[in-house]
């Protein structure tokens, strides 16, 4: 069948046959108007492995672009190209370009801080910082130095916390520890803090996962919200999550970007055979 | 598996339940076994530690007390200032023996031959006149007036009055003459001989007559010593381990130091004590005895440990924190400093501790740089020759008088209330930094 052969010629870096006919990599349209993030040819190996192969998209402005795909297809791996974490793995190679507004992000020039000030992330496991409610939204604004006082400083942490729906739950609580609030809260903490630096575009790896159907609503309408202000890139395993937030959707395969599309087309009409396997939940 | 796939007389479900319940039996009996191992394990280090705390309690809390004797002292004008000058230099130059014999004589005065009064005499401490000078000194209007003090006993008739002596020993074996014997019952019944609050043991350094031998000596010699340590090895071997588990590259050459700090923390103390010998004093040219020396040596013998330990507590750290950190645009150092650092100190400061403990109790490296010496006087700094305490102990224990056996059981009782102390200090700390996560 299609997935042996394509297992068949993973270790010779060859293009898988059924892409190879019909004569181009990734089907689809990569390109879109007004891209943030453009990214080319890019590959990502640990070590030997080959996590990554030949990817290239574009994220564009105002928009929800959804990660799907089967369980260690590279979803993770791609988000974390884009503000650079990979290169916190000492065996993660990336190579390719992804410019950020036009700037090649691996440039040498370009500094890895400013980049995570400009792209921030939101991960899987709410990881809020053993610190208070306030410390936690403070920390961006605080390290990268956007409060000039404590008053403009309070202020950030207040409209942060207020976009991230969060504001109603702790403003009294705001001394309290950040690890004392429940999962969702949490995960909405994790939030308040990545808008509290005003990024360009926010990653989001499966932020959902972890909470219950409400909280996981409260975060999708979050998510809505915030698209009319930054690019949003998430990777999760909810077909419905993905058909509900996003506008566009990328499928990925065992390391290969198989198909993007709108959100619409990919659900309703995959042209890819592996897409509509596992749109259908024949696979993955 | 479901109950409704039944199949002749057993159930599949029934049979499976049966094997989990004689599984079950021998697994409670396997499990109750392992919690007796433990209990007994427990217990027998309990019962060790006790019996430790027994018989050196049992030997040293005589040593809270001291035997003094209360004497008329009459400091007379002629003898300490005859032209009444006031210089404190006269008055310090004076036989301070005088006033407590003639004190001894007015007590006894039916001893008169000389080799008896001079018996008499030993029965007060040498240490008795030079308290009566630094008193004198402190105040010289004094001269000319009378005090009632009570003034340190000679050592055998502290241990006369403790019951380490027997009485009914023969003379020669007890080191007291029957006379003697006698002279100390009538002080006593006078009630002018009594166990007092050991106020020198606590505030004299070493000394060769036991009752004037006092612990302070070592003890600020080992405070200024592990000051020295502490202040060195933490700093260091925190910085190292966080240099070398963030920032340093993973190659050969770090796998390399790596290994080497591990075979650092077990190379025999006695060698860094060689170590020390050599490089501080003899090419650096520290002074002997320092504790300022017997700080670096331990510093070099504690830094491993400290490394060691901070380097696994800094393994211990969460990744998802430092993701978090670092996906906010903190740098690698922000990063360290702001989150990695606090969350990793509780584990540092127990390394540190079980470090410092184990500096605290070490005397071989100290031996080599000339720690053991005898010291009279109390260390004021960290060049001053001192001793530590694990040297006293050894020292001490070494010493054929018997009283220095009670002195030994109470040097160590010092030597694990400062280890206590110490500990407690670092478990307040840990809590302190303790945080949930
Ligand atoms: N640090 C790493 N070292 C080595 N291999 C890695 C590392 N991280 C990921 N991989 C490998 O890279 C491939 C892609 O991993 P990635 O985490 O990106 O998958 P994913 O699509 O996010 O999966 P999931 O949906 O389960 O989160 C996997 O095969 C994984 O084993
Ligand atoms: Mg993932």
């Amino acid at each position: 069948m299609t997935g042996e052969t394509t297992h068949a010629t993973r270790g010779n870096h060859v293009v898988p046959p059924e892409r190879a006919e019909q004569g181009f990599r990734t089907i689809g349209e990569i390109t879109t108007d007004n891209p943030v993030v453009v990214c080319r040819g890019v590959n990502v190996h640990y070590g030997d492995k080959h996590a990554i192969r030949d990817v290239s998209l574009d994220i564009a402005h105002n928009e929800v672009i959804a990660m799907i795909g089967p369980s260690g297809c590279g979803k993770s791996t791609f988000l974390r190209c884009i503000n650079r974490l990979n290169d916190t793995i000492p065996t993660a190679r990336v190579s390719g370009s992804i410019a950020l507004d036009g700037r090649d992000i691996y440039d040498k020039q370009q500094d890895v801080v400013q980049l995570r000030a400009r792209v921030g992330m939101v991960f899987q496991k709410p990881n809020p910082f053993p610190k208070t409610v306030y410390e936690n939204v403070a920390y961006g604004p605080r390290i990268h130095g956007l409060a000039a006082d404590r008053t403009e400083l309070d202020e950030i942490v207040q409209t942060s916390l207020l976009r991230a729906g969060l504001w109603e739950e702790v403003k009294d609580r705001l001394e309290s520890p950040g690890t004392a609030l429940s999962g969702g809260q949490q995960q909405r903490l994790c939030i308040a803090r990545t808008i509290a630096v005003s990024p360009e575009v926010i990653l989001m790896d499966e932020p959902c996962s972890a909470l219950d159907p409400i909280a996981t609503a409260r975060i999708e309408d979050l998510i809505d919200e915030l698209r009319r202000n930054y690019a949003i890139c998430i990777v999760t395993h909810s077909m419905q999550q993905a058909a509900r937030v996003s506008q566009r959707t990328a499928y990925f395969h065992l390391g290969d970007l198989i198909e993007v599309g709108s959100t619409d087309q990919i659900f309703t009409n995959p042209r890819h055979k592996l897409t509509e396997d596992y749109i259908t939940g024949r696979f993955g | 598996m479901s109950e409704q796939s039944a199949s002749g007389a057993l159930k599949p479900g029934q049979k499976n339940r049966q094997r989990v319940e004689a599984g079950l039996r021998r697994r409670y009996r396997a499990e109750a076994r392992f919690r007796a191992y433990g209990i007994a394990a427990v217990a027998l280090g309990l019962s060790f530690v006790a019996m430790l705390f027994v018989s050196i309690v049992s030997t040293g809390w005589t040593i809270f007390r001291q035997a003094y004797v209360l004497l008329e002292i009459s400091y007379d004008a002629d003898t300490f200032d005859p032209e009444g000058t006031g210089d404190p230099e006269v008055i310090g130059s004076g036989d301070f023996s005088a006033p407590i014999k003639a004190s001894m004589r007015e007590l006894f005065p039916d001893v008169e031959a000389r080799a008896e009064r001079r018996m008499l005499y030993g029965l007060v401490s040498d240490g008795a006149q030079f308290e009566l000078r630094k008193r004198l000194m402190a105040g010289p209007e004094a001269v000319g007036s009378r005090e009632t003090l009570w003034v340190l006993a000679d050592d055998r008739v502290d241990q006369l009055l403790k019951g380490k002596i027997g009485r009914d020993q023969p003379a020669d074996l007890r080191g007291l003459s029957d006379e003697e014997v006698a002279w100390i019952d009538r002080l006593e019944q006078a009630g002018q001989l009594e166990l007092r609050f050991n106020r020198s043991f606590f505030t004299q350094g070493d000394s060769r007559e036991p009752e004037q031998a006092g612990i302070w000596g070592a003890l600020v010699g080992s405070a200024l010593t592990l000051l020295v340590t502490l202040v060195l090895s933490f700093p260091i071997g925190v910085a190292a381990a966080v240099y070398l588990e963030e920032f340093a590259a993973k190659n050969r050459l770090t796998d390399f130091i790596e290994v080497n700090i591990n075979n650092l923390a077990a190379v025999p103390s006695i060698v860094f004590g060689l170590l020390g010998l050599a490089v501080f004093i003899q090419l650096f040219g520290l002074p002997r005895s320092a504790p300022l020396v017997g700080g670096l040596v331990l510093t070099l013998m504690t830094l491993p440990t400290i490394i060691i330990a901070s380097r696994a507590a800094l393994k211990g750290v969460p990744p998802s924190i430092r993701e978090a950190a670092l996906g906010m645009g903190a740098s690698q150092v922000q990063m360290v400093m702001h989150h990695v650092l606090p969350l990793a100190m509780p584990g540092m400061l127990t390394g540190a501790i079980i470090g410092m403990a184990r500096a605290l109790g070490e005397s071989a490296p100290l031996l080599m740089i000339g720690m053991v010496a005898f010291i009279v006087d109390v260390p004021g700094a960290l060049t001053d020759p001192s001793t530590a305490l694990p040297v006293q102990v050894y020292l001490w224990a070494d010493s054929p008088e018997r009283a220095f056996l009670e002195r030994t059981s109470g040097a160590i009782l010092v030597l694990l209330a400062f280890l206590l102390v110490m500990n407690l200090a670092a478990v307040i700390l840990r809590q302190k930094f303790e945080r949930r996560w």
